[in-house]
């Protein structure tokens, strides 16, 4: 079944991959690619992996089975290389929250190696309109401009890869519509993206791709517009709507 | 190596062999000058320590081929090595006082042999108290094999603290060395060896059935997630 | 050297954020200085009594300040799963662990300088004689203390009741550099010639390099899920 891609073309890639964690399986062999100018819609009901799936992408997670492969080697044997291409976003937004927003990013760059720091954070600053907010203490943000700030640590080293797990969440009605702005202009940038949401209509503004998660295995890859009616059902279970009714 | 060495023969050669080292530990060994017939005990104590020693590098070592090959029965194996270990090794520390008491006067003394015991223990207590207080499971088998190979290396510094603290104790000193002053009965040697071979068989019978329950629970909840998974759908 | 940069960057970070609020330097020196008040109303020691005890009594406070210090430096890291935004990150996993202990032995050498300055008032014991030999001794003891505290913070950080599993985890392989300190340090307070004391201080230095380069390689599992 994996395909044999030649080795040039660049992908981000799970073969195979299982992933476990202790009695629960998250992901059951799941393969799946993510090329430049992909805009992939990560879809599902709570507890069907999607987190799992991205934090696996993301490296943070090993695969218990299979493998990550990015542009055709292992991440995992050349981490450095996988880690400056890909850009994460998910619930916990890995901030400090006795620093201020520029100190925050600023340690980013630190750790990503950034030669011309200032200029990438003028840029994520602009882009997610934290300007005013740099000198904030990320503690004293609210969970919304928290979650702006997030997304300006993970473009902030300009990856190809962004994966983005529920990034709407939190966020008003205008970032929102600015964060979706920008992810669908990533495509023509030649950039990747997944990204999960549990708000179906909002997804498919954005996405081309739709990849269906159940029970950790893939359901249904293909474009969002064919998607079967059932696959869309399943993530609408009542457990997923309670949740998603629960926020705010 | 099941094929070869049966676990119903595994059992039978241990019980065997434990049967052995009595007879060798009261009938074959001579009375003990002073100390008389408590000095017996000694046989059990001493096996029981090395033992205890032998268990703790092997959970280390279980831990080093986890590390490196990923491979869940080696894991089951540092754990289970550990598990019986720390028996073992609190045998050593029961056994200790007991022979103690009416010989030197003394439940315990803080003394070259004793004291690396103890700090053995205590390092058994760490890694098994770790084992059971990892928050996500499937962290549990790292994070201890991170432990038990900063412990390893730990016990050769405590030797090495120990003898230059320069304990004066009343330990006798022919107990793992030998040495030229020993002075130890050739029989009672014969009777040391019986006894630790005993304790060694003892041991990996226990790791062995360790490693078989850690098996098959992994097995039932693998069925267990199948039937789940089967019925869900 | 990148890796050089990272753990610059992860020190400067972590004395940033103490300096905001200052609470973990707070609570170590607070703990060290309880520590050696208590152990007065416990012993009164007077005299040649207190040059015996004081050594002993000192790395009783270091201890406990240590094991304080340690489980608060991955507390920030914890709060929004900071640790794993390092790990998103193309740096070493070793790298993370020398930022991270650096921070921690520089707090640890503030608390400590805290308690002897309070010790040597209390007990009217003059610490100025024996001041270098003594430091020195403190150094490498405190280097070896903090290399496990660092690495078994880490791994505490991932059980429940951390406070009490880093304790457990850390003493018991501690031991050689708790003696070690405790014998250095009467060597030098007591103004014996450091020839006699010596080998003490090489254990603890052999201990804290070891130990460094270990954890250093072992980081990275600690750090995996």
């Amino acid at each position: 079944m994996p395909s044999d891609t030649p080795r040039a073309e660049p992908a981000l890639e799970l073969r195979d991959v299982s992933k476990q964690f202790g009695d629960l399986q998250a992901l059951k062999s799941v393969s799946l690619r993510v090329a430049p100018g992909d805009s992939i819609l990560l879809y599902g009901p709570n507890g069907a992996g999607k987190t799992t799936l991205l934090r696996v992408l993301s490296t943070l997670a090993r695969p218990s089975k299979g493998k990550v492969l990015l542009n055709g080697e292992d991440v995992h044997s050349n981490p450095v290389a996988a880690k400056s291409a890909i850009g994460f976003v998910t619930h916990t937004t890995f901030l400090y929250g006795e620093l201020t927003v520029r100190e925050n990013l600023e340690f980013a760059g630190k750790l990503f190696g950034l030669t011309s720091i200032d200029k990438r954070l003028a840029d994520v600053l602009d882009t997610f309109h934290l300007r005013e907010r740099a000198g904030t203490m990320v503690r004293e943000l609210s969970r919304g401009y928290q979650q702006r700030v997030s997304l300006a640590r993970a473009f902030l080293h300009d990856p190809q890869f962004l994966l983005l797990d529920e990034p709407f969440t939190g966020l008003d009605a205008a970032s929102a519509e600015s964060l979706q702005g920008l992810m669908r202009r990533l495509e023509g940038q030649g950039k990747a993206l997944i990204f999960s949401t549990h708000d179906f209509e909002q997804g498919k503004a954005i996405a081309r791709r739709l990849v269906a998660l159940e029970n950790g295995k893939v359901r249904y890859d293909g474009p969002v517009s064919h998607a079967p009616i059932a696959v869309l059902r399943a993530a609408d279970s009542p457990s997923a709507g309670a949740l998603s009714a629960s926020f705010p | 190596m099941k094929k070869a060495f049966p676990q119903t023969v595994h059992l039978i050669v241990t019980l065997a062999a434990l049967l052995v080292s009595l007879y060798f530990i009261f009938l074959y060994a001579p009375q003990e000058a002073t100390m008389g017939e408590v000095q017996r005990i000694f046989y059990i104590h001493v096996s029981s320590g090395n033992t205890a020693f032998v268990a703790y590098f092997l959970t280390f070592f279980g831990s080093f081929v986890y590390l490196w090959k990923r491979n869940e029965s080696a894991d089951d194996f540092a754990y289970g090595a550990a598990e019986v270990g720390f028996l073992f090794c609190t045998c050593v520390l029961v056994t200790g006082p007991l022979w103690a008491k009416p010989v030197w006067g003394i439940w315990w003394t803080w003394d070259e042999r004793l004291t690396p015991t103890f700090f053995l223990w205590l390092l058994f207590v760490g890694y098994l108290m770790l084992r059971s207080y990892v928050i996500a499971p499937g962290r549990a088998a790292l994070l201890a094999a991170v432990v038990s190979t900063l412990g390893v290396v730990d016990v050769v510094f405590d030797f090495l603290v120990i003898r230059m603290k320069s304990y004066r104790g009343q330990h006798p000193a022919a107990v793992m060395g030998g040495g030229e002053n020993s002075g130890l009965d050739p029989r009672m040697w014969v009777a040391v060896f019986v006894t630790f071979a005993a304790f060694l068989l003892l041991f990996s019978y226990l790791v062995r059935q360790y490693m078989r329950v850690a098996a098959l629970r992994r097995e039932v909840s693998r069925l267990r997630r199948l039937s789940d998974s089967s019925s869900g759908a | 050297m990148n890796s050089l940069r990272v753990i610059a960057a992860i020190f400067m970070k972590d004395l940033r954020v103490e300096w905001r609020h200052r609470e973990t330097l707070a609570a170590m020196c607070v703990f060290g200085l309880l520590v050696v008040f208590l152990f007065n109303f416990a012993f009164e020691p007077a005299g040649e009594e207190s040059l015996r005890l004081l050594p002993g009594l000192l790395w009783i406070a270091f201890a406990f300040a240590g094991v304080l210090g340690f489980n608060r430096s991955f507390a920030a890291e914890r709060e929004n799963a900071a640790l794993e935004g390092m790990r998103l990150a193309p740096v070493d996993p070793g790298a993370i662990y020398l930022g991270k202990m650096l921070a921690n032995l520089f707090f640890m050498g503030i608390a400590e300088a805290v308690v002897v300055f309070a010790a040597s008032l209390w007990y009217n014991f003059s610490f100025i004689p024996a001041l270098g030999w003594f430091t020195l001794s403190t150094f490498f003891c405190t280097l070896g203390y903090v290399a496990v505290g660092t690495i078994f913070a880490a791994v505490a950080a991932n059980t429940r009741m951390r406070e009490v599993m880093l304790p457990v985890l850390q003493f018991p392989v501690a031991i050689p550099i708790f003696i070690a300190g405790v014998e250095a340090s009467a060597g030098a307070l007591k103004g014996d010639a450091p020839g006699d004391y010596a080998s003490w201080i090489k254990l603890a230095a052999s201990f804290s390099v070891i130990f460094l380069v270990l954890s250093y390689l072992l980081f990275e599992f600690v750090l995996e899920e």
